[in-house]
């Protein structure tokens, strides 16, 4: 008897105390529901003291709803202000569902809702108070990504809150970052000693909010009559900020150079086919730009053909490129410029008419704007090694890539007997017709590569700049300029040629602004021309002449 | 039989040259003077497109002073000098009453002598960078204090910019407005190791050694906020390197002021998303008058997915002001409707009311906008009032003490207030 009594009495208590459990979260809900009924109304100025009173509500949807305001997903209803998370559905129109109670709503027309308008500085307000909630997520990624977007504006609350968790972070990077951010609030607002002692637990951060912090410190102090605290504060300062400094200019230097080198393989990708055109068989191709442009048309083409499979298009283009472009390439020596064989001026004509005619081509084809290439997510974004160092995914892919169609190309002239016969024919035409080597063959094959090798070069470019008629004109230039300093007939010289002028521009640049870096890298060329003719790496022998 | 074949073809001939000649003589001649080939006619060709619309429906509407308007098309092919060449054969030849055109300001100091020799008439219909003010002229673009300078101040107070990167392409309108903007901002207080300035070629696609820069100068603990002044298609590339370096619009905002709706029609918007962009007008702004252009635009070139920009908004303010200009003055006569344009008021496409001034210049809203998944512009702020255009910069040392008042009994260009003296050159 007493057992059931005390059984029934237990059941009545957690019965109450779960309704007393629901009252607290009936009172903070209706509270949210009555701060976001203010957004509504709310200018852009105050939303933001508006939204940290929301986030302190501490109720489950808070964060929710601060990531769809911060997606721009959230709307209210004209008619009676209803705060709402609206999607774009079918039909034009817009799918609704409750911020708080998740419930659908009916989907409406667009003019019947109007957007809860943020700006850029409310965003970022937006991303640290949303920081603040996911440093207790369970995921490693989403911590630590709060902690840094928590140290680019480091605060007093945050710094509170951290200090809070770090005990019981287990993970060891966020652990780290959380103390770089405490020390750096302890460096902003400690006394002498916690300052000197944050210092030392600095030393070796590169992230921009220490150096600048430390900028801040050392420009408060006085210029005179320092004491001793002072002066060893200024020591440990500008010791720190040397050791900053330092590896800064050097990250620079590393940055420059792969700046560099990354120009210098778009170059080489671009030029690498005019190499073998106008290096091994001596046609000056005036066209080659537009075999360019026409590469990157078919990368429009392919997307616009299979649009489920961006991710993969680049994949699918460079071999639809090559083709596409080769047999143009081919069309072209069996239809032009085999008939003017020995008559260079004459085939610069035809070449360039050539060249006004595909333009118009693809005007007519595709309209004179500029079309448009999507990224894929793997191209986009960079790889952060450090705070201040970071190499863009994008142009990473384009110097391996680039160095992968040099081998290659390399390969197929030294190893395979297409190659043999192509340097053959190129050396000496007339003792190779007399081996029985094809030699007309050999050029529609060789003009084909060379071609196809510059569609591929604007797959590349698809990805870098815009995609218009105009874009091979950009290119043919300075193409001609890489293989005439290359040394014609050398591919050795092509990659020597290309990476040396991308790295004289890119090191000029910060000097010189990028106008004057071209126009010293071009008068640089004409006057080395004047000394070398032959350019870095002259054929010898007989046969060059 | 023959023989009275000949007759009835000649007389048909005949009967249709009189027909043509007496329609000649009922109606007012428009001329319409943008490139419609070469590197310009992306952007001019909409423009010409809006005018033959809005004399269409000039027509409907039964014409001007009971005359039908007459489109005279020319083509000056993005040619510089051939401005100056066609303004002439619209004048001289086809004797228009009025011109619209023009979009680069070369094109228009191209045109400008012939226009002031045969006293005709030019609306301007393009955002530039002022410096100039001609009796022949009327300029419903924007002024530098009606794009630039507002776009400064909004960084300046509600983003709380602090150092400015001034980035533009190596031409005219670039340099005059970066000039003016850093000597506002000098005169702000802004420090001159504050302000960093980078031209770049034309078409310009290899951003990253600029851009990084941009990102050291920005990552020293004050807002850094970029102008952008870059041209055409330039701005593609440098906005994706933005992104791809992991510069968001919240880290470094770019405010640009050649990119509007037609720019972004048909590029991958997703790097340019929060940036921002000032103009007079946006295509999603909402009002009646709006609604109604952007509906009567989509029918007129019968393509559901063109888009509308702010030189249009200009074209149609124009427009819609000569016609009532003319009303006003009873003659299309150039001396009578120019002095009938000043004090005219038309609404505008943005729900307000556009006033020509005194100067030749408008009175317009100013509208930053913020870049949408979709192309189109959020606006995230405007002028609480419409702001008068400011022909001559009060930020240049040049031109400080000028105005421009084609009223009685000033009438001139540029009128020193200091001297009180009118040089006559006005531009």
């Amino acid at each position: 008897m007493h057992r059931i009594f005390l059984l029934m009495l237990l059941l009545v208590i957690s019965a109450q105390s779960d309704a007393l459990q629901t009252d607290i979260d009936v009172e903070a809900n209706s509270e949210l529901r009555a701060l976001v009924n203010q957004l509504p109304n709310t200018k852009l100025r105050k939303m933001a003291p508006l939204l940290e009173k929301i986030s302190q509500t501490k109720q489950p949807q808070t964060r929710n709803l601060l990531q769809f305001m911060l997606d721009g997903e959230l709307y209210f209803l004209k008619s009676n202000k209803q705060v709402v998370r609206a999607q774009v559905a079918e039909n034009k129109l817009y799918q609704l569902t409750d911020v708080l109670t998740q419930q659908s709503l009916t989907d409406v027309k667009k003019s019947k809702l109007s957007k809860i308008k943020t700006n850029n500085k409310l965003r970022s307000s937006l991303r640290s108070v949303i920081a603040k909630i996911d440093l207790t997520d369970a995921n490693k990624q989403i911590r630590l990504k709060a902690v840094q977007q928590l140290l680019s504006s480091p605060s007093k609350e945050s710094a509170a809150i951290i200090t809070e968790l770090i005990n019981h972070e287990k993970d060891q990077d966020v652990k780290t970052l959380m103390s770089t951010t405490l020390s750096l609030q302890q460096l902003k607002a400690g006394k002498f000693e916690q300052k000197i002692e944050a210092l030392e637990q600095l030393s070796g951060s590169l992230e921009p909010t220490v150096k600048n912090e430390v900028v801040r410190l050392l420009a408060n102090l006085p210029e005179k009559e320092l004491t001793t605290q002072q002066q060893t504060l200024k020591d440990a300062l500008s010791h720190t900020l040397d050791e900053i400094e330092n590896s800064a200019s050097f990250y620079s230097a590393v940055e420059t150079v792969f700046f560099g080198l990354s120009l210098g393989s778009v170059l080489l990708l671009a030029a690498i086919g005019l190499a073998i055109t106008f290096g091994v068989m001596g046609v000056i191709n005036m066209a080659h730009g537009e075999m360019i442009m026409l590469g990157a048309y078919t990368t429009y083409v392919i997307q616009l053909a299979f649009p489920s499979i961006i991710e993969y298009s680049l994949l699918i283009a460079i071999p639809a490129a090559f083709l596409v472009s080769g047999s143009v390439g081919i069309l072209i020596e069996r239809g032009v410029i085999r008939f003017l064989k020995g008559r260079p001026l004459e085939t610069l004509l035809a070449t360039f008419g050539i060249s006004l005619i595909l333009q118009q081509l693809v005007r007519t084809i595709f309209s004179p704007l500029n079309r448009q290439v999507i990224s894929p997510e793997w191209m986009s974004g960079s790889w952060q090694i450090n705070p201040i160092f970071s190499l863009t995914f994008n142009r990473l892919y384009i110097i391996l890539f680039s160095i992968f169609v040099f081998i290659s190309l390399l390969m197929i002239l030294k190893k395979t007997s297409l190659g043999l016969h192509v340097r053959a024919v190129s050396q000496n035409r007339d003792m190779a017709r007399a081996l029985s080597i094809k030699s007309d063959w050999v050029d529609a094959i060789t003009f084909g590569l060379g071609s196809g090798i510059a569609g591929v070069a604007g797959v590349v470019l698809s990805q870098l700049t815009n995609v218009g008629p105009n874009l091979g004109q950009a290119y043919i230039i300075d193409s001609f300029l890489v293989v005439v300093f290359g040394g014609v007939g050398n591919l050795w010289g092509t990659l020597v040629a290309a990476m040396s002028l991308g790295l004289t521009n890119k090191f000029l640049e910060p000097l010189t602004g990028s106008v004057l870096a071209n126009i010293i890298v071009l008068v640089g060329l004409v006057l080395f021309i004047q000394k070398r003719p032959k350019g870095l790496f002259p054929q010898k022998g007989r046969s060059a002449d | 039989m023959k023989f009275t074949k000949l007759i009835v073809a000649s007389s048909i001939i005949a009967s249709s040259l009189v027909t043509q000649v007496s329609i000649a003589a009922d109606t007012i001649k428009v001329g319409v003077l943008h490139s419609l080939s070469g590197t310009m006619a992306i952007s001019e060709t909409t423009l010409k497109d809006t005018v033959l619309m809005m004399i269409e429906e000039q027509n409907k509407k039964g014409g001007v002073l009971g005359k039908m308007l007459e489109p005279v098309v020319v083509d000056p092919a993005s040619n510089w000098p051939l401005f100056a060449e066609k303004t002439r054969e619209l004048l001289a030849k086809d004797k228009v009453d009025v011109i619209f055109g023009c979009w680069t300001s070369v094109s228009r100091k191209s045109a400008l002598p012939v226009l002031e020799e045969l006293n005709g008439l030019l609306f301007y219909p393009v955002q530039y960078e002022g410096e100039e003010s001609s009796k022949n002229v009327f300029y419903t673009g924007a002024a530098p204090n009606q794009q630039a300078i507002p776009a400064v101040d909004y960084l300046m107070n509600d983003i709380g910019a602090t150092r400015w990167v001034l980035a533009g392409t190596d031409y005219v309108y670039p340099r005059t407005t970066n000039k003016i903007l850093e000597a506002y901002l000098l005169a702000k207080g802004v420090k001159a190791e504050d302000i960093m300035i980078n031209y770049t070629p034309f078409g310009h696609s290899d951003w990253q050694g600029i851009v990084s820069d941009i990102k050291k100068f920005g990552s020293q603990g004050k807002k850094t906020a970029v102008v952008s002044t870059i041209n055409g298609d330039a701005n593609i590339p440098f906005y994706k390197e933005l992104g791809n370096q992991g510069i968001s619009a919240e880290d470094i905002p770019v405010v640009a002021f050649s990119v509007g709706e037609e720019e972004l029609s048909g590029f991958d918007t997703k790097p340019l998303v929060g940036h921002l962009a000032a103009w007079n007008y946006f295509q999603s702004v909402e009002s009646e008058s709006n609604d109604a252009f952007i509906a009567q635009w989509k029918k007129y070139i019968g393509d559901d997915k063109r888009v509308t920009n702010d030189p249009m908004e200009a074209t149609y303010i124009g427009f819609e002001m000569w016609v009532k200009a003319v009303e006003k003055a009873g003659t299309t006569d150039v001396d009578a409707v120019e002095q009938a344009m000043i004090g005219v008021a038309v609404p505008n496409l943005t729900g307000g009311t556009a006033v020509m001034n005194a100067n030749h210049h408008l009175s317009k809203p100013v509208l930053i906008g913020e870049i949408q998944e979709d192309g189109q512009f959020e606006v995230v702020w405007e002028t609480p009032d419409t702001v008068i255009g400011d022909a001559w910069s009060d930020f240049l040392p040049s031109s400080k003490n000028l105005v421009s008042d084609w009223t009685a009994p000033v009438s001139c260009g540029n009128f020193d207030v200091k001297t009180a003296k009118c040089s006559g050159q006005n531009f």
